[in-house]
């Protein structure tokens, strides 16, 4: 067939928005780096974690985290005896210089770090009015900044308080899974400086990641869930009372 | 600036996200149906007592549609990016579709309805008029001069179609906004079915009291009498229109008192300090009870037509009150909690940001400068209305 001017003049816009559909939602690309070979996910294993702060330091200076917000925080939680339902909580700038002594005594203390749980049926992602929050293929939810319009729907629709909207571009926010550094081979920058190792970076793909180990002879949980979100970041020793 | 916390927030809750702005959407969105909706009562249930009311009925709908998607862009941390939305929406998302819900509403339904019924004025005026006036309502006639008996029958059946096909459209275009809250389920005070139908009621609501109150008010800035048997017929609908949605809002209280979930006793706390003036006071006792007992009231004991014209505007006035402090109650109650149940925040509006008080009270005016610019353009009433027996102006 042959193309004319009109043709021409009818195809082009229409193929300028096809392209545009394209491109959104393209994840940083790696090379050799096979998205379809993982599917990423955390463990946090709450008796470890000691509240000591370095993986919310990490986590901002790796990526740039604007003052006052957080991709990932820890939360301290006083539980006074048989009130799960009505645990005392601080989460002092995130926790990014840890905690001061605490000073409430019986019941149990533990810390619980939390960050994105990168769900598979993210709600963040189902409201976004533009697909610039997506999935990847490998598992972890992402934000084009590009593409953002800025309207905090998905921040609104976030059930464990993740996003949020960076002062500077304006945009949606969220911790990534350090997908910069997983793509090339490296873990996460809050599991690196983890000095307890309380946080791992799994692979659930991998046969060979420890996780599959832990999975099977612990009782894990995730938050939240009634959510029902397929959040993937599984908690270990997870206390009832923990939102 | 530092936000006043109560309890645990989670660290990146404190700031609201959706501000004063977000309020006035479905406020305005709200006017818009419920005024499409009285105008509709005239066009396609033939109800002939509000028929005074029906131009402007539409011509307020249409002011207020304009201005709906300002505070939307004002909101947005890219506006120039808003266009997205229409290239490449993202289907899942209840968002994704206002544009098209907008376009739809505004150009498919009001604007032609709107040139439907004015366009025999419309031609008139092309030909009567002189000058610039002369060219603006002939681009205005879109080409179509033809006025025969005929072609304005064709037009009185194309707009009551056009009607019938907009009263879904007003429900949707509400019931759509409620559904952009009410489908999140991480906010469990938004997370409702009920939500859309509220809405959709709660507009209705909004609208009749809205164009009740302007058409009192346009027509005694005219010096013209008030149609009694029209606004007493308004005012009815009001009625009937606000005991439904009123006991749509109580059952969605009760069932979430008698459940009493997870989230119950922090959003009782919520309701009991934080949202007490503007929930208790100003949307129930102020904006529902005191209207719904004086509508009330006229409808039992015989009042004067003067009484029942004050009766009347302070019933209208309390309820466009009570629908706003709805929308407050619920755009910024939704915020104040923290998602953990244990905590909440505080809403700092500021005056002249960009999200502040300055810019909402201009959005609030602008509706009423576009539909003063529209009635000058499109007068909804003829000039032989009879003058109040025994004085010059309405009272």
């Amino acid at each position: 067939m042959e193309i004319t001017r009109r043709h021409l003049l009818l195809l082009l816009p229409a193929a300028a928005v096809g392209w545009k559909y394209v491109l959104a939602g393209t994840p940083e690309a790696s090379p050799n780096y096979r998205l379809t070979e993982h599917w990423w996910a955390m463990l946090i294993d709450i008796p470890k974690c000691i509240g000591c702060g370095s993986c919310v330091r990490a986590c901002a200076q790796e990526n740039d985290v604007p003052e006052g917000y957080y991709r990932t925080w820890i939360e301290r939680y006083h539980v006074a005896d048989w009130k799960v339902e009505r645990p005392d909580v601080e989460s002092p700038e995130g926790g990014i210089h840890g905690f001061p002594a605490n000073e409430e005594s019986g019941g149990k203390n533990f810390f619980v770090p939390k960050l994105c749980n990168h769900c598979a049926d993210s709600p963040c992602t189902q409201v976004c009015p533009v697909g610039a929050t997506f999935v990847t293929p490998d598992g972890v939810v992402l934000v084009d900044k590009t593409y953002c319009l800025g309207c905090r729907y998905c921040v609104q629709a976030c059930p464990y308080g993740c996003r949020f909207i960076n002062p500077k571009t304006n945009t949606a926010e969220k911790c990534t899974l350090c997908y910069h550094r997983i793509t090339k081979g490296l873990t996460t920058a809050c599991c690196e400086v983890c000095p307890t190792g309380a946080r791992q970076l799994a692979d659930l793909k991998n046969p060979d990641d420890p996780i599959h180990s832990f999975l099977k002879t612990h009782s894990v949980q995730v938050l939240k869930p009634h959510m029902a979100t397929g959040a993937k970041v599984f908690y270990n020793g997870m206390d009832g009372s923990v939102r | 600036m530092q936000i006043p916390v109560q309890g645990f927030m989670y660290p990146n809750e404190v700031e609201l996200q959706w501000s004063v702005l977000i309020v006035l959407y479905p406020f305005i969105t709200g006017l818009v149906a419920g005024a499409f909706i009285l105008a509709s009562l005239e066009r396609v249930f033939r109800v002939d007592a509000v028929k005074p009311t029906y131009r402007l009925a539409l011509l307020t709908a249409l002011s207020f549609l304009l201005v709906a998607p300002l505070p939307l862009q004002l909101h947005l941390g890219h506006p120039e990016r808003s266009f997205e939305m229409y290239l490449t929406p993202h289907r899942s998302s209840a968002m994704a579709m206002f544009g098209f819900v907008y376009l739809w509403y505004l150009m498919a339904v009001l604007l032609v309805e709107i040139w439907l019924d004015y366009r025999r004025e419309i031609v008139l005026k092309s030909e009567s008029a002189k000058g610039l006036a002369r060219l603006f309502y002939r681009v205005l006639t879109l080409g179509s001069s033809n006025i025969s008996e005929r072609s304005l029958q064709i037009d009185e059946r194309v707009g009551y179609f056009i009607t019938l096909i907009g009263i879904p459209s007003a429900f949707l275009l509400h019931g759509y906004v409620g559904f952009i809250f009410g489908s999140v389920k991480a906010n469990p005070w938004w997370s409702s079915p009920l939500m859309p139908v509220v809405f959709i009621f709660s507009a209705m609501v909004s609208g009749i009291a809205a164009v009740m109150l302007l058409y009192m008010l346009t027509t005694r800035l005219r010096k013209r009498t008030i149609d009694m048997r029209c606004v007493d017929t308004i005012a009815q609908y009001l009625l009937y229109t606000f005991v439904i949605d009123f006991s749509l809002e109580m059952l969605d209280l009760l069932q979430r008192i008698y459940e009493a979930d997870e989230s119950f006793r922090s959003l009782d706390f919520m309701v009991h300090t934080r949202l007490w003036t503007s929930q208790v006071i100003i949307q129930i006792l102020l904006g529902t009870v005191a209207p719904i007992a004086l509508l009330g009231l006229t409808q039992i004991v015989t009042l004067t037509e003067t009484l029942r014209k004050r009766v009347y505007a302070v019933a209208g006035c309390l309820t466009v009150l009570g629908i706003f402090a709805m929308r407050w109650n619920v755009v910024i109650g939704g915020q104040l909690f923290s998602k953990s149940f244990l905590g909440y925040t505080t809403y700092k509006m500021g005056f002249a940001t960009r999200e502040g008080l300055l810019p909402a009270i201009v959005l609030m005016i602008l509706p009423f400068a576009i539909l003063w610019v529209l009635i000058k353009i499109l007068p909804p009433w003829s000039n032989d209305e009879p003058l109040p027996a025994g004085g010059t102006t309405a009272r």
